[in-house]
């Protein structure tokens, strides 16, 4: 219990970025519920503009947009945000793409739909 | 289909024809046309030669006879010249003489005769008895009067036996006599009857009348012979010798070579059949037209042979692009329906995430305070959780479209291959129920990890598992799939018990394009890809058949060099 209590002091800074609105939403009120202080986004050029104005530990990213590839926000997040945590979110099929994205600086990736839990302990581990 | 089948047919049919018929026509043309010109100019030159060869034996025979006459003709003057008219008249004198012209030339000389000029015959030496024959009236007698000697056409006589005479005149004191002489009919005509050239060849002597001078060796009517169109040609040509070709009435054609003699007034006349005059050359013209005939057939043969090969080889080609032609246009299909697959797969897939995400959000809410109270909370949960599976198989269903469509992943990765077996026979059993047949599967437990592509080998066993049910399909059996460590490699038997798969097939199993499947149901890439796949792997595939007792199919997979010291 006090572990937990320790999380929640220090709340990880979390950049959800999607452009499916439903999904994107939902995920947010769930990783908030679990101790997270979540900013989702919509598409990539809202995300650049955020990470701007704002901190974040860790950002999961979707690597299809529709304004842009999720490539192409990585390298700008990466360029501009070095320290920030990237974890690349990806479709079945396209994990090739993903481990292109560990090869450009993000630390890890996840298959969508992904489990809940799965995506709360890369989150974790990520923002150590 | 039939129709298609039967225009295909007329095609190359008529492609067959026509190659044919170009082959035979560029060969057999020049052919014709080279044996036709050599034949031609054999036959103007061997022509040249038999009548050039006839012309130089009638010639020496014209020079022979007329030197045998001269001769003749000398003899006598000589003996006129040599001797008085009153040594000639006396019987025994001439008498030796004759004996002695008899003893040099033999019976050539048959009487020796001295004439007055009134035309008795005062002296005879010879066989018949003609002394004191009067000559005053014969035509020969008239004609030696008028010119220094004289010689004779062959005439009866007195004696009634063909002879002809040699007449020379001499003067003692102003009046004339003639010294006569007989010279032998047979003696003569065997000068000419020793002509004999082929079967049919044959010469004689015409006198200006038409009248035969030597006796014929066949039966021959003078009018027959174009005697006057001889004596005509003679005139005029060359070296006293002439040749004619003519057609008889029967329509024979004969060769005839004349030569004048005895200054114009007989004819030496050869004759002889063109067919037997130039056999030589019929003999050569047949051997050369059976040769011609026999390579003209051997043209059409290689022609028939060599288009047939050929067109065949052409269908074939047909056949290969049209089966490549459908093989693109199945996967074009293949890949436009994957596409859409995927594509629907992926607009499914987040509708779905959503949905499973709001029952999780639920879920979440429900642990608060305020619903842990409610009395349907365990219905809540157990609705949630059915959505959260429900959305859970869902996602498996689309992974799967998706897997199908993507194309082959060749990653490697670490299988187990017996799970991969169980969830291929899986998948197959739905099929092998309509099919009748069992599937049976005799793993080996704790096998080590393979590091292969999980698709690929998929695809391997997939195929010769489907390969086997479609051999069992009418007849249904059993198909066990086994799997085994054998040394530095995993092992993985197909085994069916369908019709087997025949000898002269096996060698040709895994040739790209070999199929024994009817037109469109098969490409005959399966076995070939699986044989690419496994070779790139470090295995190898092997099969063994026996028909009607079924077929095997045995794939070695090398095992990761890492898991070869755990086992």
């Amino acid at each position: 219990m006090s572990d937990r209590g320790e999380r929640q002091k220090e709340k990880i800074r979390l950049l959800l970025v999607d452009d499916e609105i439903g999904f994107t939403d939902i995920l947010a009120k769930r990783l908030g519920k679990r101790g997270m202080t979540v900013t989702p986004v919509y598409t990539g050029t809202k995300a650049i503009q955020v990470i701007r104005k704002q901190d974040f530990d860790v950002a999961v990213l979707d690597l299809k947009m529709e304004d842009m590839d999720g490539i192409e926000v990585l390298k700008i997040f990466k360029k501009a945000y070095p320290e920030m945590a990237v974890i690349m979110l990806t479709g079945h099929g396209s994990e090739q793409a993903a481990r292109d994205g560990i090869a450009h600086g993000a630390v890890d990736y996840l298959t969508k739909p992904c489990e809940l839990e799965d995506l709360v302990k890369k989150i974790r581990e990520a923002a150590r | 289909m039939d129709q298609e089948k039967h225009t295909h047919n007329g095609y190359y049919y008529s492609l067959t024809r026509n190659m044919l018929l170009v082959i035979i026509l560029v060969a057999v043309t020049p052919m014709i046309v080279v044996s036709s010109i050599i034949l031609y100019q054999f036959d103007i030159s061997y022509h040249e030669k038999v009548h050039a060869h006839l012309q130089e034996v009638i010639l020496k025979h014209k020079n022979d006879i007329d030197s045998f006459l001269k001769q003749k003709l000398g003899d006598i003057r000589l003996l006129a010249k040599t001797f008085t008219y009153e040594e000639l008249r006396n019987e025994s004198f001439l008498q030796d003489r004759l004996e002695l012209l008899q003893q040099i030339y033999g019976p050539v000389f048959v009487d020796l005769g001295v004439i007055n000029d009134r035309g008795l015959q005062v002296t005879y030496a010879g066989p018949f008895k003609l002394g004191k024959a009067l000559y005053s009236n014969a035509n020969w007698f008239k004609r030696a009067m008028e010119s220094q000697y004289f010689k004779s056409d062959v005439f009866l006589g007195l004696r009634g036996l063909p002879h002809f005479i040699i007449a020379v005149k001499e003067n003692v004191n102003g009046d004339s006599w003639i010294l006569r002489a007989t010279i032998d009919f047979v003696a003569f005509n065997n000068l000419v009857e020793n002509i004999r050239i082929g079967e049919t060849g044959f010469a004689f002597i015409l006198n200006r009348k038409g009248e035969f001078q030597t006796k014929p060796l066949f039966d021959l009517i003078p009018a027959k012979v174009p005697y006057n169109d001889c004596f005509k040609d003679c005139n005029v040509c060359k070296e006293g010798v002439c040749i004619m070709e003519k057609d008889d009435e029967a329509g024979n054609r004969f060769i005839y070579v004349s030569a004048l003699l005895k200054h114009g007034e007989w004819l030496l006349v050869y004759q002889q059949k063109a067919s037997d005059a130039f056999s030589d050359l019929r003999g050569t013209i047949r051997v050369t037209i059976a040769i011609v005939l026999l390579a003209g057939i051997s043209i059409v043969v290689i022609a028939f042979i060599l288009s047939r090969k050929m067109v065949s080889r052409v269908a074939e080609a047909d056949r290969e692009k049209e089966m490549i032609t459908e093989q693109v246009v199945e996967t074009g299909k293949l890949a436009s329906v994957g596409e859409l697959a995927a594509g629907i797969a992926h607009e499914i897939n987040n509708p779905v995430a959503i949905m499973v995400e709001e029952a999780g959000w639920i879920e979440d809410l429900l642990e608060e305070e305020e619903f842990k109270e409610g009395e349907n909370l365990g219905e809540f949960k157990r609705a949630l959780g059915q959505i959260r599976s429900q959305g859970r198989r869902c996602k498996e269903i689309t992974h799967k479209l998706l897997s199908f469509a993507r194309k082959t992943d060749s990653r490697t990765q670490d299988v187990q291959l017996n799970e991969l077996i169980e969830e291929l026979v899986a998948l197959s059993s739905q099929r092998a129920k309509y099919s009748n047949v069992e599937i049976h599967s005799n793993l080996q437990e704790n096998l080590p990890t393979l590091h292969v592509s999980q698709t690929e080998l998929q695809q391997v066993l997939l195929n010769l598992m489907n390969n086997a049910l479609d051999a069992m399909e009418k007849t249904g059996g059993k198909l066990n799939v086994s799997s085994e460590l054998e040394g530095e490699f995993i092992v993985v038997e197909v085994a069916d018990d369908g019709p087997g798969i025949p000898e002269a097939n096996i060698a040709r199993i895994f040739d790209p394009f070999f199929t024994t499947k009817p037109v469109g149901k098969g490409t005959g890439l399966g076995l070939s890809i699986c044989y690419g796949i496994v070779k790139k792997m470090g295995g190898d595939i092997e099969v063994r058949s026996t028909i009607d007792a079924g077929t095997i199919f045995r794939v070695k997979i090398p095992i990761p060099s890492d898991q070869q010291t755990a086992v």
